[in-house]
């Protein structure tokens, strides 16, 4: 190099590239991860296939992939919004990558809203693979589109706050195992793939309010029953949001 | 150039829990190379992250090219450049990839090409952080620090654990840092580090910086001179003390390099050599030299190793 090639000519870039280089970053990191992959396309792949084709769960009447895909869209939005940014953002601070960017011209608003993108385009690739996969199945949806997208983007909403706010208080490997476990938990006792009327009418109460129960019942209500608004559910999401998102705005820590 | 400060600190406190890390630390910076020097635990890193803005004193003030890194990182981030002592990488990045990244969020970034080229970093082709070497990671997080073209930049302990190219390298890009107009401070461990690249030293002790000032003058302390050389470890130094004048000492530094301190004239690097001559030692390497940054540093931080 020669002599002036590191004269200071310092300047922050516009923030739309700022965050749109930010996100496409994020996004070619989760997609380049292969524990990631296995949550988010693998395993929810997997269950509406084998779910769909072989009668082992009683999904009550009616075609099974009609009842499961509602749930394993519910679950590809909590395996990215939670389990997937958890993870990540867990190991992100734990190896400075978080402290690092804190210090470039990037805000932390920034940040998260280039985590966000990340997040929705991921979410947008599994909505169109599960979609097609279901289709091929012989899935017949029904309801409203704007419900359908409403309940995915509180259920995005809810699910970060809860992911981030594993991620900015927990060490990372505690955030490695505890969103791993939830992601299990919640796949059981969610109304994912087994239906909530299984368990005893106490524990459905609970189960009830959980927001992957919230959103695979109001995915559900509008696809295969064709329900209009599900009023209750996006209400149960939207307190999840605002508790969660809030609770990780306040205790996140950056390293 | 040299008389508009780049970094003020002032009364420095920070404290995590009971144990005080930066006690009542001033400094000032100037344009050009500023190396803090300190024992382990001596309070650089916090001091240099509070500069960064990444810790809010407990009281004092801090500023960095004149604003406050905490109320006012907006502005300063741009004009800063980091490089912290590890991590700081997407551990699936590749090195091209994620520097690419930062000049992105810089107006005017430096040609990526070229300083993957400069710092030896093209060799790393689609290696991901996690698996490139360690030296590769520092390399990375040193370009990722200057691409933005700031006019500051911080580098905490830069060639820690560097191969001596690499260490090279990396000295041979502070210069240039400084021949463009860049300011720099950096943390090290290397005397040989500060006393090549900076113009200005401040020793940190304690959590308080204890001595500042050029090599030269931090050297000239000292009215007496050094001589060492190096020969098989283990030599009776006792006996090299009986046959040096009465105001000498000798002592054996690390095995097999000794240095005798006092008032190094001819004869005195006579009776030294005739000594080697008479115990059957070859000193193959001896040198006379003035006070170095080493041995102030250890005279006033203390010679004993610390917890």
């Amino acid at each position: 190099m020669t002599t002036g090639t590191h004269t200071p000519r310092p300047g922050a870039a516009p923030l739309p590239r700022m965050i749109a280089a930010q996100a496409a970053l994020e996004t070619k990191m989760l997609l380049r991860n292969g524990e990631q992959l296995l949550l988010t396309v693998i395993i929810p792949t997997l269950l509406l296939v084998l779910f769909s084709t072989v009668d082992i769960v009683d999904t009550g009447a009616g075609e099974a992939v009609d009842f499961l895909t509602p749930g394993i869209l519910a679950l590809a939005v909590m395996s990215t919004a939670f389990t997937g940014q958890a993870i990540a953002t867990g190991f992100e601070r734990r190896y400075g990558v978080l402290k690092r960017l804190a210090s470039s011209p990037l805000p932390r608003w920034g940040l998260m809203t280039a985590k966000t993108v990340s997040v929705l385009v991921t979410e947008v690739l599994q909505v169109i693979l599960v979609t097609v996969i279901a289709f091929a199945l012989g899935w017949s949806p029904h309801g409203s589109p704007l419900a359908v997208l409403l309940l995915l983007v509180l259920g995005t909403a809810a699910f970060s706050g809860l992911g981030l706010l594993m991620a900015g208080t927990l060490k990372a490997e505690a955030t490695l195992a505890a969103a791993n476990l939830v992601f299990l938990l919640l796949l059981v006792g969610g109304g994912v793939i087994v239906p909530l009327d299984k368990f005893p009418p106490a524990a459905q109460d609970v189960l009830g309010l959980l927001p992957i129960s919230a959103l695979s019942d109001g995915l559900r209500d509008v696809l295969q029953h064709g329900a209009g608004m599900p009023w209750g559910n996006l209400a149960i999401l939207a307190v999840w949001a605002v508790a969660g998102l809030a609770a990780a705005g306040r205790f996140f820590r950056w390293e | 150039m040299r008389n508009e400060p780049v970094l003020q600190v002032q009364a420095l406190v920070k404290r995590y829990g009971p144990k005080t890390a930066v006690d009542g630390l001033d400094l000032v910076a100037r344009a050009g190379v500023t190396a803090v020097l300190g024992p382990n635990g001596a309070g650089k890193t916090t001091t240099v992250e509070t500069c960064e803005g990444y810790r809010r004193p407990d009281s004092g003030t801090v500023r960095v090219l004149g604003l406050d890194p905490v109320r006012q990182s907006r502005e300063l981030r741009p004009r800063i450049g980091v490089m912290l002592q590890s991590g700081g990488v997407y551990s699936g990045a590749r090195a091209d990839e994620m520097l690419r990244h930062v000049a992105k969020l810089h107006a005017h970034p430096l040609d990526v090409d070229a300083l993957v080229e400069r710092l030896g970093l093209g060799s790393c082709g689609r290696t991901t952080y996690r698996r490139l070497s360690g030296g590769q990671q520092q390399r990375l997080a040193l370009a990722m620090a200057v691409v933005g073209r700031p006019e500051l930049v911080f580098l905490d302990e830069p060639t820690a654990g560097l191969d001596p190219q690499a260490r090279r390298a990396t000295w041979d890009l502070v210069r240039d840092l400084r021949a463009d107009g860049v300011s720099v401070i950096l943390t090290t461990h290397y005397m040989d580090e500060a006393e090549q690249l900076a113009d200005d030293v401040a020793i940190i002790d304690a959590g308080k910086v204890i001595a500042q000032g050029s090599p030269e003058e931090l050297c000239r302390g000292g009215a007496e001179n050094t001589l060492r050389f190096t020969g098989r470890p283990g030599l009776d130094v006792g006996s090299l003390l009986k046959a040096l004048p009465a105001d000498c000492a000798a002592a054996e530094l690390t095995p097999g390099s000794y240095r005798v301190v006092g008032k190094i004239d001819p004869q005195l690097l006579a009776t030294v050599t005739s000594w080697c001559a008479q115990h059957g030692v070859m000193p193959d390497r001896i040198s006379v030299e003035r006070h170095t940054l080493e041995d102030v540093f250890l005279e006033l931080t203390g010679k004993e190793l610390r917890a």
